[in-house]
């Protein structure tokens, strides 16, 4: 049983050097009172120390309920926000602190897709002009017409038409935008892309072409991807490693086919067996595992384990002592003083999980 | 039956084409297109700006028109045009709109009166854009402390009695050489620095709320993410989104502008005479009232003025807000 920390301290001597290794990451947002003279009456604990390393050209899922710090997360790691504390490693080299030049150096290597297909793109700019902004603001391809052939070779690698370079975001659909916003993600070759739920916005058909163009980008480029997302089985099908978020924290990262096969921490579980699953014999076959209650506060989270509150199989000692993240057999690492035994995943879960 | 299936067939293709025309450029309606098309079907809104189209051309080529009428210039006093008890007379061939206590034309007055007018309120309402759309941009943007300082600083101004303050000004910078060494004197450029004082808060106010919700689309945090400077974000991605409710807003002050000239004319801080504007006539004519025509004409043309310049902020502000029906 060794935690995280010991495990990437002996893999940092391989060669196998992750592009990301963030260490105890926190972004607590302060609660004020007062208009001129603000005081600080609380914190937010949006990101609550979490530790994690990315791979080149893997791809980790992240997932969780609302609220619990995923796309807080996100921003922290494209540096949208300022974390509170902790280090975040890129290519070795600590970018929590970073600012001005150091920090526009980073926008070149780590780019952002978001959710929202219809607020993220300008409505009084064009589609030409939206996905070249990458270049205007790094003084990229000055020469007369670079800009805008190399923007029309990205719409046609993203699956626009190149003809309609002079339109408006207005004008085109819900899918079109996103691959809009996929162009210019991908406009400077980052190394790294997180994608803040980039799928959720869009009908289910649309949903396949959107991650499929997206897994062919990430091959093409050699993308390490960080994925968003609460639809359980789109990240299935688009991770290698899956990282379970609860209340600012990290309660289980293991490998896609051991999360979904054998889900260690009950608060995985819970979140698997609230799968639907679209066949009526099987899902009456299983007893779904329900949680009581509401996610607690972020502002005023419950002691030591953060779960105990909701957990089937709490105890004293998880409101006492807070669990470390540990391997757990099967390249799991979970959370949790009493992880899920096989035959409570059988019971409870596995019917989803299993197809 | 048949006549309706010719005509589809004669309409089909035309249809088609105006939807995708094959192998050519597709042809996209920008925002200010479809804001133009809008714009047009408003008929009120039309009339009211070809008026000040018209009003604009009448006020720069004031000295050829009056020339071309034939009345005798704003500013030549004639006793000769006075009736024997010395008192202005109305309407005549000679003079149109009659002539004023000194035997000065009133036509032509009114026509240079436009000048004074649109000058004013032109000038000052772009300054108070200008000052209002930097202001609000910086206060939505920057928020936290720097918002308060500004918002504030809004308030204050907007709380302000102007008119009073003019009238100090005046009253006390009108004798001798003015007021800070000269540096105040009642007059065309001291009208417009307060007008424009006054004024830009209600531009910096809406800018600033405008400014608040637009910093939070994700479009902004893209540019952000691209490395975008606050400065290129508030100009590249934030300034474009404002330019429909600034010029909503823009519109909607310059007839306000267009009165507190006359107003301030009125009570004597605006224009010196002998150069003719609206407010300083009809503050002249109320010493006058058997002389209907001193009044009626440099009103008659203040309220057209006013309530053109309204009439067009409405029509403006119903083409640009996406919401109402297209034409």
């Amino acid at each position: 049983m060794t935690t995280l920390d010991e495990r990437v301290d002996a893999a940092r001597f391989t060669t196998d050097e992750p592009l990301i290794r963030v260490r105890n990451l926190v972004k607590h947002f302060p609660i004020t009172r007062g208009i001129i003279f603000q005081r600080k009456i609380g914190a937010v604990q949006a990101v609550d120390g979490i530790s994690f390393d990315v791979k080149r050209g893997e791809t980790l899922g992240l997932v969780g309920e609302t609220g619990c710090g995923k796309s807080t997360t996100a921003r922290l790691l494209v540096r949208l926000l300022d974390p509170t504390g902790g280090e975040i490693l890129f290519e070795g080299e600590d970018i929590a602190k970073r600012k001005g030049d150091g920090l526009r150096a980073l926008h070149r290597e780590a780019q952002m897709i978001f959710q929202d297909p219809y607020s993220s793109l300008n409505p009084r700019k064009t589609v030409g002009s939206i996905i070249a902004e990458p270049f205007a603001i790094h003084g990229m391809l000055k020469e007369k017409g670079a800009r805008k052939q190399r923007v029309q070779e990205l719409m046609d690698r993203v699956g626009l038409n190149p003809e309609h370079y002079n339109r408006y975001p207005h004008e085109f659909s819900g899918g079109q935008r996103q691959r809009i916003g996929v162009a210019r993600a991908i406009a400077l070759e980052p190394k790294l892309l997180v994608a803040d739920e980039p799928v959720s916005a869009l009908d289910v058909s649309i949903q396949a072409q959107v991650l499929n163009l997206l897994r062919g980008l990430q091959r093409e480029l050699n993308l390490t991807l960080i994925f968003i997302a609460h639809d359980l089985s789109v990240v299935r099908h688009m991770c290698d490693r899956v990282a379970v978020m609860y209340l600012g924290k990290i309660v289980e990262i293991s490998p896609a086919d051991s999360l979904y096969g054998f889900p260690r921490h009950p608060y995985t579980g819970a979140l698997l067996s609230a799968v639907p699953v679209p066949n009526p014999t099987a899902s009456h076959r299983r007893s779904r595992q329900l949680l009581s209650g509401d996610v607690p506060s972020p502002a005023n989270p419950p002691s030591a384990c953060r779960f105990h509150t909701r957990c089937p199989k709490a105890q004293e000692v998880c409101s006492v002592e807070e669990p470390t993240l540990e391997e757990k057999g099967g390249g799991s690492i979970a959370a949790c003083h009493f992880p899920l035994s096989r035959d409570e995943v059988r019971r409870e879960v596995e019917v989803t999980a299993g197809e | 039956m048949s006549v309706g299936a010719a005509e589809s067939a004669l309409v089909e293709p035309e249809a088609v084409e105006s939807v995708e025309l094959v192998g050519g450029e597709i042809v996209a309606r920008s925002p200010w297109q479809m804001f133009w098309l809008r714009f047009r079907a408003d008929r009120v809104a039309m009339v009211s700006a070809i008026f000040i189209v018209l009003l604009i051309l009448v006020a720069v080529f004031a000295q050829p028109i009056v020339s071309l009428i034939g009345v005798t210039g704003p500013n030549q006093p004639n006793t000769g045009a006075l009736n024997a008890f010395g008192q202005p007379t109305g309407p005549s061939a000679a003079h149109p709109f009659g002539v004023d206590e000194l035997g000065r034309d009133i036509l032509a007055r009114t026509i240079y009166g436009a000048q004074v007018s649109l000058e004013v309120a032109f000038i000052a309402t772009g300054a108070a854009v200008l000052i209002g759309v930097v202001i609000g941009t910086t206060a939505g943007y920057f928020r936290g402390w720097v918002d308060t300082v500004l918002a504030r600083l809004m308030d204050v101004v907007l709380a302000f009695p102007i008119l009073l303050l003019a009238i100090g000004l005046a009253s006390a910078c009108s004798l001798g050489h003015g007021c800070l060494g000269g540096l105040i004197t009642p007059g065309r450029v001291t009208l417009i620095v307060v007008i424009a004082l006054s004024s830009w808060p209600y531009i910096g106010r809406i800018v600033r709320g405008q400014t608040l919700s637009i910093r939070e689309k994700e479009f902004v945090e893209a540019a952000r993410s691209l490395g975008a400077s606050n400065t290129r974000i508030i100009r590249r991605e934030i300034l474009p989104n404002l330019v429909a409710p600034i010029i909503v807003y823009a519109s909607l002050v310059l007839p306000t502008n267009v009165l507190y000239e006359a107003a301030l004319s009125f009570l004597g801080v605006g224009v010196q005479p002998p150069t003719a504007s609206w407010g300083q006539m009809i503050a002249s004519a109320s010493s006058y009232t058997s002389a209907w025509w001193y009044m009626v004409f440099p009103g008659v043309a203040l309220m057209l003025t006013v309530l053109a310049f309204n009439l067009v902020g409405d029509g403006l502000q119903d083409a640009l807000n996406p919401k109402t029906g297209r034409p």
